[in-house]
């Protein structure tokens, strides 16, 4: 079960020729993977990208009816060798993760797709994550086309021009026999805008045809003399055929040829933005009618050299606009005009920046600056600095970073605090961290965790770090890593190469960080997959001794007392510690509409949240140092003779119980209390209550009495 | 080529604030009313809590069509270059500033003025939270127009969602296009809590217009007359011994002191602050000041009893209930968390009593047995709440317990500490009686502080007459920095003030 419903989505799937879809950008690929008559989808998930396989395991009716296979498959190494059907068969195939950490983890399977090709168009979406906002490397996928030879789309980022880079996508895999990557920045993804509907299309053979009619041909498997010939096969055959389709299909766009002799070359990508900067600068209109000519390469790669010649002929110079590093489209076109002997000068990084993103403000800096070079604008004169009448603290100072952090209530925060109260005891341990939420518990207040690695490979970032009689190393791995690769990379690696050291495996239920999806372990009963599968039974096959499930990890001193012991004993061998409880994103999506439903019934029940006295609360904030929750904050403290802001639990708190086993674990202050709220009270509630009420009252009052003869 | 230039939105809002809400009822206002809509966003991990920029621009349909063509959006905003800027909270309207996405030609920033801490903010020691007066400046000086009120309390009155009122606060101020009635259309096609969702589209729409209320001015302090004589005695040995700067802070101290004991008590408290008075630099209106609140605060120190008495009153029953917004035909429970210790205990028993206990063999070892766990009581039950009452009443013994030996040993310590360095600086002595602050809170918190503080007055013994007021104050927000004392062990090096090291030497 996804973060997201997506309902409303999956109608728009049905839209026919003519109708009009308005969404979001990853949905409109969705769409046009119907419409182009794909046989099968399969993917991993994470932004950008999650959006596409959540609508589509929203819309397993539809895919049904069209003959579909749909995989949510257990890593991106699996969603690319998904691909493998499409060497043998006419069938057209789509993949889908983030880029680059899952063309990285996909790159073993890639490079043996594009080695043998394809006879059905395959597609590998990838979610460009690059730039603000971004948690990964910053890397290009781009290399990966150049090295395996692998084409690369990169459109203009409207709908129209998306839903047709995924139609011609699979025309030109299919073409050139090769595999054709689509690659969408993050913004493209989610941008929201419309394009006109064709019909969904049935694959013409499909997968149960293959099945029935297998296919082999040896010269399409890797190895040798094969291999030897795919090599030649790819720069003789495919690249040429690829190079004849996108020419003739006018893939790559000329705008306002022949206005003038300078001219810039673009990536699809970042045309709006480049044409957003010409408008700004008077060089274009709204609609992008340029007086600049324009080259929109919105095939990345292959660069093709025809098109280069000619945009750039009788031009003295052009402006690469590349965004990322190394700039290999730019070295590119340079040797394809120092070959041509042409004489035009080649911009790039020397007038845009070298790194990071290119920003409406950075693009703008860098054409400013051609457009000055070849005087088609007069420098701008020096700013006026007006002195300011009164001075203020400069803004820098009060606007603080907001890293992301834990959810309120999430189950994983009192992990981390449990470990910073292990940590008071037996010292610092070295940390390694993972991906997923997990990760936030290196950022404050926790600040726990040294390394990470990638994906399931917590536990592998720490296996050179064991050293008999030392202390050991802590690794922490989400459920979600776990499965994708962190049992045998990590678990089975450990137990192999006897290392002695610590696995927390974090198992909230769904991969979280990616929106809440199935996996294995996943607790709900799922129409379409299998589910509760356990991690500890995983754990213990492949030969682990030493593990321990805590089925709540909101028992904070009980962790604390698990990984104590975990940390000292002196059993060998590696040591996994399962921290079981559900993602509360998800627990709160499921449970809600029940409790109203409840609520409305009739029914006696009872919500929890905490509250915190502040009479008694010192303003020390202790607990938020051991905490962290986004429900946990500070207010003026409303005591005229104190300064310090107090602590304060706001409403959005869900009575996760963390506050209060913080403060017992950790011996804090007696501000905290929970309060229990009891809707549709039984009548032995409310007896009780008028019971203890009379006692309790009779006391407040007369005491309240003896006060107010002292109030003034 | 066309002049016309789309409208450019930004919505600067963190994780699950309702920023997506608002950028998609904008798109959908716009598509719905004859313009085309782009919205995107840059979500990420940003969804987990951290800031995000939602980019939206609008572009008339008609004007598309009238020039046959079709315009080409941004996906980012362009500094310099936006029309509309709409924060959810004051320090992301200062992050919008600070990203030069408010300019006083062209933009018009609606924002929250309530505060949502950051994370350096909720984790420091003492008061870190920075200064909103001047996020506010910059927002002002920097936007075209600055629309800003409290959103979030107007949210919660309407019993809606910040979204709704951010985007009323948008048609309110006509930057828009579109009437009110169009704005209200989107909500009611959007169909989810429509009802609270136009309340607090309503009011916001009506504040947009409005200018900001002037700030409050404070009313003079005047003097109260309580009915009780001896509280009178009390009030009238303020106004006719101590400077009137000092008669509201002085008032403060006598109620708490009163409330904490009783008037007897509120009186030594006066006698103290009147030899404080009578130092050669007690004319110092900011020591008598500073040392009447932090006495008040240190004689009205955090005992079990104390906060037995706090956590059993009938206002304080009162306040959960307004907090957790307790309905008519609800019932509360409200449940202590507690962790008395060994420590605790005894300081409750009287002092003799208590110091056998804490040197005592086995009877220690059993009590400390017991107190291992912490204790969850239940005050709204009456089993919890008469063990917390009974322990209140133990207030009439305070005077015995082996705490209040303790505290008023430090307390008159600590008066001497200020009484020396009054002879030397009165801005020094003000300083060294603003070191209270570090002590507070209970238990490990409560003995660190102590900790902390002990260094400081050792510190400032050592310092004599060479140490600077501002050292004091530099010792004492080291000291507030972090838990584990580096940075206070850190400015002590600096200032060649290492008495404990000098004294294990």
């Amino acid at each position: 079960m996804a973060e997201r419903s997506f309902v409303e989505e999956v109608k728009k799937l049905r839209l026919g020729a003519g109708e009009t879809f308005r969404g979001e950008g990853i949905l409109a690929v969705t769409k046009a993977l119907l419409e182009s008559g794909v046989a099968y989808v399969a993917g991993y998930q994470g932004a950008p990208i999650s959006h596409l396989m959540d609508v589509l395991a929203d819309a397993q009716d539809i895919l049904a009816e069209h003959g579909i296979r749909f995989e949510n498959s257990a890593s991106e190494a699996t969603a690319a060798a998904t691909l493998a059907a499409s060497v043998n068969y006419p069938l057209r195939g789509a993949v889908t993760f983030k880029a680059t950490v899952g063309t990285n983890v996909a790159s073993d399977a890639l490079a043996n797709l594009a080695s043998g090709g394809v006879t059905g168009g395959a597609l590998i979406v990838v979610g460009e994550d690059y730039g603000e906002g971004s948690s990964i490397m910053q890397e290009r996928s781009h290399a990966f086309a150049m090295k395996s030879q692998i084409w690369m789309l990169d459109p203009r980022p409207n709908l129209p021009s998306i839903v047709a880079a995924v139609k011609q996508g699979f025309e030109l895999s299919e073409a050139s026999n090769t595999p054709v990557m689509l690659q969408l920045r993050i913004r493209a993804c989610h941008v929201h805008g419309e394009f006109t509907a064709s019909d969904n299309k049935r694959p013409a053979f499909t997968i149960g045809d293959a099945l029935d009619n297998p296919q082999r041909d040896v010269s399409r498997i890797v190895l040798p003399p094969a291999s030897f010939q795919h090599e030649q096969e790819k720069v003789r055959d495919r690249w040429p055929a690829a190079v004849r389709y996108i020419e003739s299909h006018g893939l790559n766009e000329f705008f306002a040829e022949g206005t003038d002799d300078i001219g810039i070359v673009v990536q699809g990508g970042c045309y709006n933005t480049l044409v957003r900067v010409l408008e700004r600068l008077g060089f274009a209109d709204i609609y992008g009618n340029s007086r600049v000519p324009l080259y929109v390469m919105n095939v990345a790669y292959p660069v093709i050299d025809s098109e280069v010649r000619r945009f750039c002929e009788g031009k003295r110079a052009v402006l690469m606009v590349e965004e990322g590093q190394p700039n290999f489209v730019e070295q590119n076109v340079a040797s394809i005009l120092r070959q041509s002997g042409a004489a035009t000068a080649l911009h790039g990084k020397d007038m845009l920046p070298v790194a990071g993103e290119y920003t409406a403000a950075e693009t703008l800096k860098g054409v400013r600056a051609f457009l000055e070079r070849y005087g088609r604008l007069q420098p701008e004169p020096a700013p006026v600095k007006v002195p300011k009448v009164i001075p203020l603290k400069p803004l820098a100072e009060d606007v603080q970073a907001r890293p992301p952090g834990f959810c309120t209530g999430c189950p994983e925060r009192p992990i981390f605090s449990a470990m910073k109260l292990v940590e008071r005891e037996l010292g610092p341990h070295h940390v390694s961290a993972d991906i997923g939420c997990h990760l936030f518990s290196i950022l404050p207040p926790f600040n726990l965790g040294n390394t990470t690695m990638g994906y399931g490979l917590g536990t592998a970032g720490a296996a050179a770090l064991n050293a008999p009689d030392h202390k050991r190393a802590i690794s922490v791995m989400g459920d979600g890593g776990f499965w994708h690769n962190g049992l045998t990379s990590g678990i089975a690696n450990a137990v192999f190469n006897r290392n002695d050291n610590l696995t927390i495996v974090v198992d909230n239920n769904y991969t979280s960080a990616t929106g809440g999806q199935d996996i294995l372990s996943s607790q709900a009963s799922n129409p379409t997959r299998s589910t509760r599968h356990e991690i500890e039974q995983a754990v213990r096959g492949v030969g682990v001794k030493w593990v321990r499930t805590m089925r709540r990890t909101y028992d904070v001193k009980g962790m604390r007392d698990a990984l104590r012991e975990a940390l000292t004993t002196r059993d060998k061998g590696p040591k996994v510690l399962i921290a079981q409880s559900e993602c509360m994103l998800n627990k709160q999506r499921r449970e809600k509409p029940l409790v109203r439903k409840a609520v409305a019934e009739g029914k006696r029940v009872v919500r929890e949240r905490f509250g915190i006295d502040p009479d008694t609360c010192t303003g020390d904030h202790s607990c938020i140092r051991l905490n962290g929750c986004p429900s946990l904050s500070i207010k003026p403290n409303p005591d005229p003779l104190r300064t310090d802001p107090i602590a304060t639990v706001i409403d959005s708190c869900v009575g996760c119980g963390l506050c209060g086993e913080v403060a017992h674990a950790a011996v804090l202050c007696p501000s905290f209390y929970k309060a229990q709220i009891v809707t549709n009270p039984t009548g032995w509630d409310k007896f009780r209550r008028k019971v203890s009420g009379a006692v309790i009252g009779y006391l407040q009052r007369r005491d309240a009495r003896a006060r107010r003869q002292y109030a003034f | 080529m066309s002049r016309v230039q789309p409208i450019k939105i930004a919505i600067l809002a963190m994780g699950g604030e309702g920023g997506g809400v608002l950028a998609d009822w904008i798109v959908d206002l716009a598509e719905f009313n004859g313009f085309m809509g782009q919205s995107t966003s840059v979500p990420g991990v940003a969804q987990r809590t951290g800031a995000t920029i939602y980019y939206v621009e609008l572009y008339p349909k008609a004007q598309a069509e009238a020039d046959g063509g079709t315009p080409v959006l941004a996906l980012m905003p362009l500094p310099g270059d936006v029309d509309v800027v709409i924060a959810s909270e004051l320090m992301e309207a200062g992050r919008a500033v600070a990203r030069g996405l408010v300019t006083p030609d062209r933009t018009t920033l609606i924002a929250s003025t309530h505060r949502v801490y950051s994370i350096v903010e909720k984790t420091a020691m003492g008061d870190g939270r920075v200064d909103p007066s001047n996020l506010l400046a910059h927002a002002q000086a920097a936007a075209k127009r600055f629309v800003h009120f409290d959103m979030e309390k107007a949210a919660d009155e309407a019993g809606s969602v910040i979204s709704a009122v951010l985007f009323g606060a948008l048609a309110g101020t006509g930057v828009l296009p579109f009437s009110r009635a169009q704005f209200e259309a989107t909500i009611e096609r959007g169909g989810v809590g429509v009802k609270t969702s136009l309340k607090a589209f309503g009011a916001a729409f009506d504040r947009a217009n409005v200018p900001v209320e002037l700030k409050q001015v404070d009313e003079p302090f005047s003097m109260p007359a309580p009915a009780d004589p001896k509280l009178k005695a009390l009030v009238d040995r303020i106004a006719r011994d101590f400077p009137a700067q000092a008669h509201p802070v002085l008032v403060e101290g006598v109620r708490r002191l009163v409330d904490f004991q009783d008037p007897a008590y509120a009186g030594l408290y006066l006698d103290r602050l009147q030899k404080v008075r009578d130092l050669p630099a007690g004319g110092d209106p900011q020591l008598l000041f500073e040392t009447a609140r932090h006495l008040a605060l240190w004689m009205s120190y955090e005992d079990t009893i104390r906060v037995a008495e706090l956590k059993t009153r009938s206002s304080r029953f009162e306040r959960v209930e307004a907090e957790v917004r307790l309905k008519p035909d609800q019932l509360l429970a409200i449940n202590e968390f507690m962790h008395p210790r060994l420590q605790e205990i005894a300081e409750t028993l009287p002092a003799g009593l208590g110091n056998w206990l804490l040197r005592s063999g086995w009877p220690r070892r059993l009590v400390e047995r017991f107190t291992r766990e912490g204790r969850v009581v239940r005050t709204s039950s009456l089993g919890g709440f008469m063990t917390l009452y009974l322990l209140s009443g133990m207030k009439r013994w305070r005077r015995s317990t082996l705490r209040y030996a303790a505290e008023n040993r430090r307390i008159e310590e600590w008066l001497a500490h200020i009484a020396a360095a009054a002879s030397l600086n009165p801005q020094l002595a003000t300083e060294v009686a603003q070191c209270q602050r570090l002590v507070k809170g209970y238990s490990e918190t409560h003995e660190r502080g102590l900790r902390n503080y002990e260094t400081l007055m050792a510190a400032v013994r050592e310092g004599g007459a060479r140490l600077a007021p501002a050292t004091v104050r530099e010792l004492r927000d080291a000291a507030l920095s972090d838990e584990r004392g580096d940075k206070l062990r850190i400015a002590l090096g600096r200032h060649a003030l290492t008495p404990q090291l000098r004294e294990a030497a």
